[in-house]
């Protein structure tokens, strides 16, 4: 019943945003006369819409709500035991539902417009809806020919197609037969949502993603309703404070996912260059360089066809990133796409469409509208048919539309003849849009390889290291814009005197130089592992980075006399340097605290050639040393309802006595997905923080393991025994020099090589390592034969006699391997976030404040 | 020509520059037999565990000690070292994609993706854990088998 409701308003939706595009687009174009009457009638359908998103939103909600396992959707994404507050997360888990809380978006947005634009209320809508038709479309779930159009949220179980496989659940136990009439008495719980997902922040930072993705939209619609109603350059003012506020809240969007990943996945960082995150970073960046240009345009009249170019490239690349998310092209590449679902085709036509909306706008004539349409059709059939045949094809559709559009900028909107001073802000405002601009291209032409390969039928993998790939073109990026953020605050518009320029930012740039010394002399950067030109490039993007948050917090005062209801920019521009700076130190000095030096601190033996690991075992109730902390796996609790288990993990500083315990949890064979699922704990310092995860762990069936070690004082070669055989001492040396590492001058090593032989079976050599100083015992490793259940490690050394301690039982150890990173100034990360969002949205008032102002 | 329009070319000739430098450094997928042909060389091989060869992995002695055998679908098989931790799914997997060089008669990996068969897709509901079809279901912790010899 829900969902025959939800899908009845699907469809209601998807005819009244259809009339809305429709009733709007005739307001624009037609007489003043009929203009009222088709005003009203798209609001009408527009108001349609909203009701019928939200109606559609109550039913997927409902069904969730009440577990409703019938329904795909609930059985899929829920589970019984999943807990109130993240019916919300399993609501967005799903494609469906977060096209639909982006439908959601868009329609809040709307109805805003509505209320406040009256000028631009028909073009802009007539866009508006035509893209929640589009986004409709996606959640219809209709055959047309064979074709599928849209997945239905509401789709039943039984019809999904994922009972086919299983002859439990049809009659006789026939694939061939139907569905057996009760076969939901047999469904009694869903498959959860992934337990990842199981996190306060999925709750929070998809809403905020999306309204961010939804925002874009409103800028790049202005600027279509620009050129449509040729009033070139009014939309500017009216569009800058939308701008901002998609700046705003896609930029908080994108880094609330960097902070979950972060705190909940063990990614081992906040941002790791993954495709999803490159697909929704890059339209964020156009938009940025969209704003620089619209505000160079309103105080200069310089740059109107960029801003025009990056707007509407913003939202196609928006488009875009649902394509690479959405369409499981990436599924080699990211850790967090969606699985295909069978919409290639329909993603791809909502990109070549927007891709084509702008020289449809653009466009001077309804006969060149009218070409500009039949081209479009045509070259969606061609690319259904020819995508296979013809290598490359989409591409050369895309990048026409995109030309097109610049070529029909060039003959509608001028552009001064004059040329800027290079003293002016424009001059190097504009530059800086630019690099930014192109600094988001590379960044997307290096995610979309997948893409390409499927394109030209290639085999191109990333390579070596991909991340890399992408740190060491951006932190150039990052000395240019840095540098540009600082300086360009304090040039004038038109023409800048040079004195004053000099008299204003030299403070700043003082303090800006003795910080950057301060940070390189004394905090020191020496992250060399990709040489030493990569390092001065990081030296070079750090000071840049300093002076652009210095220069920026410092022009408050220095040029806007403190008035912060004004200095939106100077706010944003001094989180965004910080931002900047704390990425930076963030990542040069990230460092792996569990490096394993135990397994192969063992000098001999035969995994001697290997490498340090940057994983440690910690056995259970065993000290292992890491760092500067003694750390002790205490013991783990489990969830009550789930397969979730706290790992209870104590560290004793070295230095101080500061202890502390982390909590890292995992899933274990979390429904069906046979091993780990980690989650980190840390523990967080003004100034850095400590970032454990459990890579893996082991722990016995059954009763507790409460042996001990028994120790055996014994000679060379003298023989101990245990219950399935005999164990020789077979070699005994002490050494002065080990190499690992903290082996200093004073210990002594004592190594001891240990032949276990079964009786009547083989034999087994375990190699102990001991190391002392003036008589304390700093280290033991232990060696485990777990096929016979034994542990050894050497106790005590003097002269030729040694202790031996033994440990044998039936289920050996339980023990986990950890990994640990230091993340120092992490805080300015999210500090430096903080700042460009309050930053953009101060801006954002005040250019709203200035249009009443202008109004009245 | 304005300053500006030269400061465009110049950075969108840099732009490009950096992409084709970009497409240098990208490497491939490949076959064990390919892998083994171009030793020393950074290659995406793509393969599965073969399971009637044991596997090595003990993570008292060393968690950051795998190795294996890989078989890819021509049947040619190589040895697999890796540094790290078992990967999460490693027996479930189907597929796995190691990123490394082949070297000295191994392949020596950084990074393994594993490809588990898609949980929604082919799962037959009937045997879901929770299910009562389902009942032998056991929340045993994989055992980390260990051949030492």
């Amino acid at each position: 019943m829900p969902g025959q409701v939800g899908h009845l308003f699907i469809l209601v939706s998807l005819i009244a945003s259809l009339t809305a595009a429709f009733a709007y687009f005739k307001a624009v174009q037609a007489t003043p006369d009929a203009k009222a009457g088709w005003l009203k009638l798209g609001r009408m359908a527009f108001l349609t819409e909203v009701a019928s998103v939200l109606i559609i939103f109550a039913a997927l909600l409902h069904i969730l709500y009440h577990h409703l396992f019938e329904y795909k959707y609930a059985w899929q994404h829920t589970s019984l035991s999943l807990e109130f507050k993240y019916i919300m997360s399993a609501f967005w888990e799903g494609q469906e539902g977060s096209t639909l809380l982006w439908a959601f978006w868009h329609c809040v947005l709307g109805v805003i417009i509505i209320k406040r634009e009256k000028k631009w209320e028909a073009p802009v809508m007539s866009v508006v809806s035509f893209a929640q038709f589009f986004l409709a479309t996606m959640i219809v779930g209709i055959y047309i020919f064979d074709v599928k159009i849209g997945s239905n949220p509401f789709i039943l179980l039984r019809d999904s197609g994922v009972l086919n496989e299983a002859p439990a659940m049809h009659v006789n136990f026939d694939l061939s037969q139907p569905i057996r009439p009760d076969y939901l008495s047999m469904i009694t719980d869903g498959n959860d949502l992934n337990p990842l997902l199981q996190n306060y922040w999925m709750v929070i930072h998809p809403p905020i993603l999306f309204l961010g993705f939804a925002s874009t939209l409103i800028p790049f619609a202005f600027a279509m309703a620009g050129i449509w109603t040729k009033d070139i350059k009014g939309w500017v003012t009216r569009a800058i404070p939308w701008t901002l506020f998609s700046v705003a809240f896609l930029g908080l969007g994108i880094m609330m996912g960097a902070k979950w990943a972060y705190e909940s996945l063990n990614f081992g960082g906040y941002w790791a260059w993954d495709p999803v995150e490159n697909a929704s970073l890059v339209p964020w960046m156009i938009m940025v360089s969209g704003l620089h240009t619209m505000l160079i345009f309103k105080h200069s009249g310089y740059s109107l066809r960029s801003s025009f170019l990056f707007l509407a490239l913003s939202f196609v690349f928006i488009v875009y990133s649902t394509f690479l998310t959405k369409s499981g092209v990436l599924g080699d590449s990211s850790v967090h796409a969606f699985a295909d679902i069978g919409m290639n085709g329909q993603l791809f036509l909502f990109l070549i469409v927007f891709v084509w909306l702008p020289p449809f706008f653009a466009a001077s004539t309804n006969q060149q509208r009218l070409i500009i349409t039949g081209v479009t059709a045509v070259l969606s059939l061609a690319t259904y048919f020819l995508a296979e045949k013809l290598p490359g094809f989409p591409l050369y559709v895309i990048l026409g539309g995109v030309i097109t559009f610049i070529v029909l900028l060039n003959k509608r909107v001028p552009s001064i003849k004059k040329e800027e001073n290079v003293s002016s802000r424009e001059f190097w405002m504009f530059i800086g849009s630019l690099v930014f601009f192109l600094a988001a291209m590379i960044i997307i032409f290096q995610t979309s390889l997948p893409v390409f390969n499927k394109l030209f039928n290639s085999n191109k993998a990333p390579g070596e290291n991909d991340e890399f790939n992408y740190n060491k073109i951006q932190v150039l990026v990052a000395f240019v814009i840095g540098i540009l953020t600082a300086i360009t605050q304090y040039l004038k518009y038109k023409a800048t005197d040079t004195r004053f320029f000099w008299n204003k930012i030299l403070v700043p740039t003082i303090i800006s130089a003795l910080v950057a010394t301060f940070i390189l002399v004394v905090v020191k950067i020496n992250y060399d592992v990709h040489g030493m030109g990569f390092l001065i490039n990081i030296w070079l993007a750090l000071v840049a980075t300093v002076y652009a948050t210095i220069a920026n917090a410092a022009y408050i005062w220095v040029g806007l006399n403190g008035k912060l209801k004004n200095s939106g920019g100077s706010i944003a521009h001094f989180g965004f340097g910080l931002m900047l700076v704390g990425m930076i130190l963030s990542s040069s000095k990230k460092e792996i605290l569990s490096w394993n030096t135990s397994g192969i601190a063992v000098p001999f033996g035969e995994d001697s050639k290997e490498k340090t690991g940057e994983n440690l075992t910690l056995v259970k109730g065993v000290p292992m040393q890491m760092n500067n902390y003694m750390v002790t796996y205490v013991g783990d609790s489990a969830h009550p309802k789930k397969q979730q288990t706290y790992f209870k993990v104590h560290f004793k500083s070295k230095k101080n006595n500061e202890e502390f315990t982390l909590l890292p949890d995992a899933f274990v064979n979390y429904k069906g997905n046979e091993g780990l699922m980690a989650n980190p704990s840390s523990k967080h310092y003004w100034n850095h923080d400590v970032f454990t995860y459990v890579s893996s762990f082991y722990k016995p069936d059954g009763k507790s393991d409460t042996v001990s070690f028994k120790p055996n004082t014994v000679h060379l070669n003298d023989t101990v025994f245990y219950s399935k055989g005999y164990i020789i001492v077979e070699k005994l040396a002490a050494k002065d020099n080990l190499p690992v590492a903290g082996f200093s001058k004073t210990d002594t090593g004592y190594t001891a090589s240990v032949k276990v032989q079964q009786l009547n079976g083989p034999s087994y050599s375990a190699d102990l390592l001991m190391i002392r100083n003036q008589g304390n015992t700093l280290y033991q490793n232990l060696d485990t034969i777990t096929s016979q259940g034994l542990v050894l490690r050497l106790d005590d050394v003097g002269g030729s006699k040694i202790t031996l301690g033994v440990k044998e039982s039936d289920d050996v150890l339980e023990y986990l391997t950890l990994k640990a990173y230091k993340f120092p100034y992490i805080n300015l990360v999210w500090g430096g976030v903080v700042f460009l969002v309050i930053g953009s949205v101060v801006s954002m008032f005040r250019r709203i404040r200035l249009q009443r102002l202008k109004a009245a | 020509m304005k300053k500006i329009h030269i400061i465009l070319l110049v950075l969108t000739a840099a732009a490009i520059a950096v992409l084709v430098s970009f497409l240098q450094t990208t490497t491939t997928y490949d076959t064990v037999a390919i892998a083994k042909s171009k030793p020393g060389k950074f290659v995406h091989l793509m393969a599965k565990w073969d399971k009637s060869e044991p596997m090595e992995y003990d993570a008292i002695k060393n968690p950051n000690y795998l190795a294996f055998t890989a078989i890819d679908t021509l049947g040619d098989k190589v040895k697999v070292i890796y540094h790290s931790p078992k990967p999460e799914n490693f027996e479930l997997s189907e597929r796995l994609v190691m990123k490394g060089k082949y070297e000295e008669g191994q392949f020596v990996c950084q990074s393994i993706q594993t490809k588990c068969p898609s949980k929604y897709k082919d799962q037959d509901p009937s045997k879901h854990p929770g299910n009562k079809k389902d009942s032998a279901y056991n929340n045993t912790v994989a055992r980390v088998s260990t051949v030492k010899q």
